[in-house]
């Protein structure tokens, strides 16, 4: 940097020295902001640190870049990759049935919502409608998976910030969770239930009472964990205040989710754009106004009260009919017909090799997932597997906002920062 | 009989089809055709999509940021073209093997609105839109990485989800990541 900048009153300089290393103004009209925050430091007082990517409270296998000055952040770089399989490469290799298994290891935390918005991106190409108990059944699913997302994120917030009993109460409501999932599709996570046309199988028996019994003990848990921790004054000193970020740098940043929601937007794709039958359940959208992490901690528990309500509403309301389409082109035969039918036997068997053909075009759909707008843009090429597929990750997105709320803290805040993130890596890298 | 106008008769027709550019059905892609008459509005199932011209890409979001209150940016990606068996075919776009796609979002209006634009394999380059909308940072060196796109005006254009050192572009349909040499004990050689 140039001396001027280093000799001069910083203050007076602050918004030229950050612009000079790119442009980062924000936002037209009234006020501009600028992103990389703090003073321009001397670069001989300045420390650069790497955070992770082994390091305990980076979720996986996020890297930070910490420039210091003392014990104060300046500057903040995530570095990311670590995690990186190219699955938007292998989504072209696998055929459109297939596509599920592969988008639900993205966010391995909420799988459902991936399957989903890759399935209602599939769907959308072929034109076709989802049987409204398939609606239902997504929605049911969907919701037990936010609330396991959020339960996780509860464990792991409460891990990061060191309230430990935190680790083992969210983990044991969210196994409970997982339980009801694994009841439901057979597998506690990458579930691979949603597929385009519908679900893989119907509810099975008794799953009403099983929901309900779950429903409360994740009740009681949040109880819990908000006696523990939301009016712990330990809590509160440890996160009001930290990390704030505002709605315009949220919305420059495309940040979306409960990120978003903290600073005040109410935004909620399940509200704004209903998709699946949300507009015709009672939830509402939880925001507050201040942007730290004690808001996201509070936006994320009560979070969970919304969804068990729409839980509640689909074992009430879950209407009858088939679960999935009855599109021959798309649905494999029943089971019963495959042993007396040729036919069914070899449709059964081209479906699930070469798939079904999709014809020409390209969309994008979006869902809400826990961590906000989960996005699939889709091409095809009228073969049977995809000619593109891409993934708007919410985590990759969100994670930009890590400079912003971190740049002037400490270090000690910087973990809390990335832990109300909540990213998870395997959808950042993808 | 009287003069068979039969072989003249579907030409008209088919230039009338060939020519009439439907009016768009979406009001933000109206203002937008009628800020860049070159581009062509296309309804992909049910969704907006503009098709405009590479070198006003960054003025398009300029536009439809300032002037259409677009207020986020959700995505920045690139298609790769080369290998489609069958391409949708858009009147009035002339295809080219990469597609620059981005999605924009406006929560005043509550509507979504995709822009695309043709990249050509011999110069892939656009403007970047990291000014309008800094949160397209990680799209755009994401894209860049992936597909070997550059966007000209990237505060910080670098590889962000494979190594520095990583040759080619994985997501391009001709390259080959996957391809690893194995050598088996006894390898019969190429048959």
């Amino acid at each position: 940097m140039s001396e001027e900048i280093i000799t001069s009153d910083p203050a007076a300089n602050r918004l030229e020295a950050q612009t000079d290393e790119g442009r980062q103004v924000l936002r037209p009209g009234k006020h501009e902001l600028v992103l990389t925050g703090g003073l321009w430091p001397d670069e001989s007082e300045t420390t650069i640190i790497n955070m992770g990517p082994q390091h305990p409270s980076t979720h996986g296998v996020l890297r930070v870049m910490l420039e210091l000055d003392g014990e104060t952040v300046l500057r903040v770089k995530p570095v990311i990759g670590y995690l990186h399989t190219g699955m938007e490469k292998t989504a072209e290799e696998l055929t459109y049935v297939q596509g599920a298994t592969n988008v639900t290891r993205m966010d391995y935390v909420s799988p459902l919502s991936n399957e989903l918005v890759w399935s209602t991106a599939v769907e959308r190409l072929l034109d076709v409608e989802v049987p409204t108990r398939a609606v239902w059944i997504r929605m049911l699913l969907v919701e037990l998976n936010r609330i396991a997302s959020h339960l996780l994120f509860q464990a792991t917030n409460g891990m990061d910030i060191g309230a430990l009993s935190m680790m083992i109460y969210g983990w044991r409501e969210r196994e409970q969770v997982l339980r009801l999932l694994e009841m439901f599709t057979g597998l506690r996570m990458n579930n691979n239930f949603i597929r385009p046309g519908g679900v893989a199988a119907d509810l099975p028996d008794g799953w009403e009472a099983a929901t309900l019994e779950v429903c409360e003990l994740v009740e009681r848990g949040v109880r819990e964990y908000s006696e523990l921790l939301t009016q712990n004054p330990i809590w509160m000193e440890r996160l009001i205040g930290v990390g704030v970020i505002t709605t315009e740098q949220a919305l420059a940043l495309s940040i979306t989710g409960p990120i978003l929601r903290s600073t005040g937007f109410p935004w909620d794709l399940r509200k704004a754009q209903p998709y699946l039958a949300y507009d015709e359940v009672d939830f509402d959208i939880v925001y507050t106004q201040n942007g730290d992490c004690y808001d996201r901690f509070l936006i994320r528990l009560n979070e969970i009260h919304e969804s068990v309500k729409i839980v509640r509403q689909c074992v009430e309301r879950m209407p009858l009919g088939d679960y999935r389409v009855q599109d021959a082109k798309i649905t494999p035969p029943p089971r019963a017909r495959i042993d007396e039918s040729m036919e069914a036997l070899i449709h059964h068997f081209k479906l699930f090799t070469e798939g079904f053909k999709v014809p020409a075009g390209e969309t994008y759909c979006a869902v809400e997932s826990p961590r906000g707008e989960i996005g699939c843009y889709l091409v095809s090429d009228g073969t049977g597997k995809p000619a593109r597929m891409h993934i708007r990750g919410p985590s990759f997105y969100n994670l930009q906002s890590a400079g912003p709320m971190a740049e002037g803290s400490l270090i000690a805040d910087t973990v809390a920062i990335i832990s109300s993130v909540d990213p998870i890596l395997g959808e950042v890298d993808r | 009989m009287p003069d068979d106008p039969m072989p003249d008769d579907p030409m008209p027709d088919d230039d009338a089809t060939l020519d009439e550019v439907p009016a768009p059905s979406d009001e933000v892609a109206a203002a937008v055709l009628a800020r860049f008459p070159g581009s062509v509005f296309h309804d992909s199932h049910g969704q907006p999509v503009m098709y405009v011209d590479r070198a006003s890409w960054h003025d398009v979001a300029a536009f439809l940021r300032d002037d259409q209150r677009f207020t986020q940016c959700m995505d920045v990606t690139v298609v790769d073209h080369s290998h489609d068996a069958t391409r949708l075919q858009v009147a009035g776009v002339g295809p080219e093997r990469f597609e620059v796609v981005a999605n924009f979002l406006s929560h005043p209006r509550n509507r979504r609105i995709r822009v695309i634009s043709e990249v050509p394999e011999s110069d892939t380059t656009v403007a970047s839109i990291t000014d309008l909308y800094p949160g397209m940072n990680f799209a755009e060196r994401e894209a860049y990485d992936l597909m070997g796109v550059t966007f000209e005006g990237h505060p910080d254009l670098t590889r962000i989800l494979l190594p520095d050192d990583w040759e080619g572009h994985p997501l391009r349909k001709d390259d080959f990541p996957a391809r690893v040499p194995v050598t088996f004990k006894e390898d019969p050689g190429p048959r």
